[in-house]
């Protein structure tokens, strides 16, 4: 059986382990047998990143702030206690930021320096987020890198693009879409995309909910 | 330090290749590499900061050819060996041979994940001193290039801004990477214009926010 080693798509088959998940499992094999970890806690740690903290939450945020213009307020006054109503808060979220599109302004999100970003509401970052052409090109060509993701936005908006180099944590608050004003808060938040939320994309329009 | 993780205007890396919301991990190995590296994070024998120095200390034709949980792994390998926790007869052996070192937190057990995560390490501090500037000032950013970590990025040192936000006070990450204490500081949201920082080829619409460190910045008259 033949298959290639793309670096960020290695998929372990039997023996043929990759350098890194060989380098992984010695590492885990040594601290284990040292008592430093406990197998048992990365199952945890694991599972709650695949099924309970992803960007579902962030769009739970987002509906309700498209929805409640009381809420939406204290999430753009106070984001870390506005997003913690809704049960999300702590690692990697601690200090967060909420930032709002409008037809004049579309703010994209970065971390250039190595890969901050708010794990509560979005979970843990894809590849492309952590990867040399975003983390290079996303200041110097925010429009080049929209293009990458089929966005198009009019030249006569402005792109403001954060780059997350200290404590603050930012959540894109994405424009709602038009002609969904009878959806439900529920409904909204299947429009919200991950890629909404950093500023890569935009939320999908009524009828093609994820 | 000016090592290959400071991207932020670099060329040359091709297209941003997009990729659903789910699967989270695209290999086992990936999984692991996430668990036993906020695992070993939970120890207390490293702080963040130093965990991103060390990342930035790969090579840089190492760095810029792994895979972000690669540089992890590899980082991870370097605290470890740094603090004695690992030996390097135990890595070239695959398996333990010495008894652990004494840890500051003991080993994250499985009931110990969600109240963790749910406590995150904030890193805000009370102020001790008044903040410097205020919101519309404009800033000078410095031009030093420090060996040690800094988390002003090369694209924007010697660059003209101007203050939109006041964060308040925050753990010092240049300090802190290096064991030399929390040393806090005013941090605030400066913001550059497209053509301050990427010259007069730069989209006229475009401007970007950096969370800039007070003791990087000089004002500006």
């Amino acid at each position: 059986m033949t298959h290639s080693h793309d670096q960020d798509h290695n998929h372990d088959h039997g023996s043929e382990l990759s350098e890194a998940a060989l380098r992984v499992r010695a590492l885990e094999t040594i601290l284990t047998q040292k008592g430093y970890i406990d197998p048992a806690a990365l199952d945890v740690i694991i599972e709650t990143y695949e099924t309970k903290i992803g960007p579902r939450n962030g769009a739970r945020v987002v509906a309700k702030a498209w929805t409640d213009l009381d809420y939406k307020a204290r999430l753009m006054t106070d984001a870390t206690s506005a997003i913690a109503e809704l049960g999300y808060s702590g690692r990697q979220g601690e200090h967060m930021r909420v930032v709002e599109n409008t037809p004049e302004l579309h703010n994209l999100v970065v971390c250039t320096l190595c890969s901050c970003y708010p794990w509560p509401v979005l979970g843990l970052p894809p590849v492309w987020y952590k990867s040399t052409p975003y983390r290079s090109r996303a200041v110097l060509d925010p429009r080049g890198v929209l293009k990458d993701f089929g966005v198009e936005l009019p030249v006569t908006t402005k792109i403001r693009v954060w780059d997350s180099t200290a404590e603050m944590r930012y959540l894109v608050l994405p424009m709602r879409p038009e002609g969904s004003h009878n959806l439900s808060e529920d409904a909204l938040a299947h429009l919200v995309t991950r890629d909404s939320m950093i500023g890569t994309g935009l939320p999908l329009r009524e009828g093609r909910a994820r | 330090m000016n090592g290959a993780q400071d991207l932020g205007g670099m060329m040359g890396f091709g297209p941003v290749i997009p990729e659903p919301e789910t699967p989270v991990f695209h290999a086992e190995w990936q999984k692991r590499a996430l668990a036993i590296t906020l695992a070993c994070g939970a120890l207390g024998q490293w702080p963040g900061d130093r965990g991103r120095y060390v990342r930035e200390t790969l090579p840089p034709i190492e760095y810029l050819t792994s895979s972000y949980y690669e540089i992890w792994t590899k980082a991870l390998l370097k605290l470890l060996l740094a603090e004695a926790m690992i030996t390097p007869e135990e890595w070239s052996a695959g398996r333990a041979v010495s008894p652990a070192q004494p840890t500051k937190r003991p080993t994250l057990s499985a009931e110990r994940v969600a109240p963790l995560l749910a406590a995150g390490t904030p890193y805000h501090r009370a102020p001790i001193t008044p903040a410097t500037f205020k919101v519309g000032d404009k800033v000078r950013t410095s031009t030093s290039h420090p060996t040690t970590h800094t988390r002003l990025p090369r694209y924007a040192r010697g660059k003209t801004g101007v203050i939109i936000e006041t964060h308040g006070v925050f753990v010092f990450p240049d300090s802190l990477a290096h064991g030399n204490g929390e040393d806090p500081q005013w941090c605030y949201g400066v913001r550059f214009e497209g053509i301050e920082l990427w010259g007069p080829e730069s989209d006229p619409n475009l401007d970007i926010v950096i969370d800039l460190f007070e003791p990087y910045l000089t004002p500006v008259s």
